[in-house]
């Protein structure tokens, strides 16, 4: 299971104030608790600074990187801040994220064409959000097809079929559960990711229900997601998760977490 | 013999067979059709509207609530025999250019529907342009804009230039929302107000026209 560590993200206020006042130490802190969480991509975000984004990804990336030999997932959809974070980047980069949608597919497109980058790829068309399974295959399949025609690697491509939330219509999750499966069936080779908090807006306890969908889209076959690596039931949930649905050879994972008191939370 | 009070709160409860049947009881009853819709039905939807914006009720029951009254209301509506529906006025709102986002939009087009305005709902990706089109077309009291992303958040302001440019400012209230939307921003460009939710908007809609 690929985890991408999702706490440094401006639109979070700790965060955007680490960054305005140019902390180092602040972010660096949160970057290596979510490295030795056991997260492999650090997420780093800046998008809420309009004008200054490209400047604060490049910093981010630097002092992420500065703590942490961990590489990042460059999340914005201007590949000018992408570029600039790329420039800086140690390692292979993660990209957060391209879509269907005609202009942000053809700005990013170039930058991935031909490298080893990942790339996160948002079932999200011109047309709009996808909301059942078909819909979401359908954009996937063009968007994968497009992809490796640009000489992207399928087991680079980590497709989001976008999570929406069951407050508003209760077929969400089942659709979006269900799309995992068909990705994964119809495209060998290929990844599937997301974020969790979509699915339970606007309804209480949202951790029971993010950590529930977390297990159960790993049944479906997703193989990473984008988490808090700090919430600790979720990433016993995932490990538990990963050996019942035959991921987890001999269970040797499950059990090394078991020694490293990492279940009983 | 059903009262306005019980037709209110089968609404709260999202109710939708007891609300229907309740109304037509009201109906048969010679109850004002009017009555029916403004102490019933929408006096119900504004006890939801309190309770979710305290946390207390939650987005699926506030949709069936909506639901219960929206079926109450059109078993009404025949019996207007041209009386007009009393609005607090008519509200246009949309998801600004490039963004795709829809759900948080339509919550609040249903819950400022709900308080008793007449909604117009222009959908998403809706351009600065269209939206004065629409003002234009519409003369609405209240213009509304949704952005959920950092990269189209800035549509809000051009949106506004725009609407000053065609002349039109003056004559609609600007309200503002989505996640990355703060009061200190909607202050920065110059919106008449800000809502955090659903229930916040329609509370905010109502003080704009002053019917809060």
């Amino acid at each position: 299971m690929l985890i991408v560590g999702e706490l440094i993200n401006s639109s979070r206020k700790p965060i955007a104030e680490a960054i305005q006042a140019q902390d180092a130490e602040a972010i660096k802190k949160v970057a290596k608790e979510q490295y030795e969480a056991g997260a492999h991509y650090i997420d780093v975000n800046a998008g809420t600074f309009v004008g200054k984004e490209a400047e604060y990804m490049e910093w981010l990336v630097k002092t992420v990187q500065g703590a942490t030999d961990a590489p990042c997932c460059l999340d914005s959809p201007d590949p000018k801040v992408i570029e600039r974070g790329l420039a800086v980047h140690k390692g292979t980069a993660m990209i957060n994220s391209i879509s269907l949608e005609r202009e942000r597919f053809e700005a990013l497109v170039p930058i991935i064409s031909g490298t080893d980058l990942k790339v996160i790829a948002l079932c999200m068309s011109d047309e709009g959000m996808p909301e059942t399974k078909d819909q979401r295959m359908k954009i996937a399949d063009k968007l994968i097809n497009l992809l490796v025609q640009k000489n992207v690697k399928i087991e680079n491509i980590y497709v989001d079929p976008l999570v929406q939330p069951i407050s508003t219509n209760s077929i969400f999750g089942v659709e979006f559960l269900n799309a995992v499966e068909e990705i994964m069936e119809r495209f060998p080779g290929v990844h599937t990711i997301c974020g969790l908090s979509n699915v339970s807006y606007g309804l209480p306890m949202r951790k029971l229900l993010n950590q529930n969908f977390a297990v159960m889209a790993v049944a479906k076959g997703l193989d990473a997601l984008i988490i808090n690596p700090l919430d600790k039931r979720m990433m016993a949930n995932l490990i538990a998760a990963e050996a019942l649905v035959g991921r987890d050879q001999y269970c040797m994972n499950y059990l090394k977490a078991y020694r490293e008191n990492k279940l009983d939370v | 013999m059903a009262t306005l009070q019980e037709l209110a709160n089968s609404v709260i409860e999202g109710d939708v067979e007891r609300v229907k049947e309740l109304t037509q009881e009201l109906l048969q009853a010679g109850v004002d059709p009017l009555e029916i819709i403004d102490k019933g039905l929408i006096a119900g939807m504004d006890v939801v509207g309190t309770r979710f914006k305290a946390g207390e009720m939650f987005v699926p029951e506030v949709l069936m609530c909506a639901k219960a009254m929206a079926e109450g209301t059109s078993l009404v509506k025949p019996h207007l025999a041209g009386k007009e529906l009393k609005t607090h006025g008519t509200f246009v709102i949309g998801t600004v250019k490039n963004d795709l986002h829809d759900i948080g939009k339509n919550l609040v087009s249903m819950m400022v529907e709900s308080a008793g305005f007449t909604v117009i709902n222009l959908g998403v990706d809706v351009s600065p342009e269209a939206f004065v089109k629409a003002i234009q077309e519409h003369k609405p009291d209240i213009l509304g804009m949704s952005a959920l992303l950092t990269t189209t958040l800035p549509y809000m302001k051009e949106t506004i230039e725009a609407i000053k440019e065609a002349g039109l400012r003056d004559s609609v209230k600007i309200i503002i929302g989505g996640a990355p939307v703060t009061q200190e921003y909607a202050d920065q460009i110059g919106a008449d107000g800000y809502a955090p939710d659903a229930g916040a908007a329609a509370e905010l809609c109502k003080k704009l026209v002053g019917a809060a």
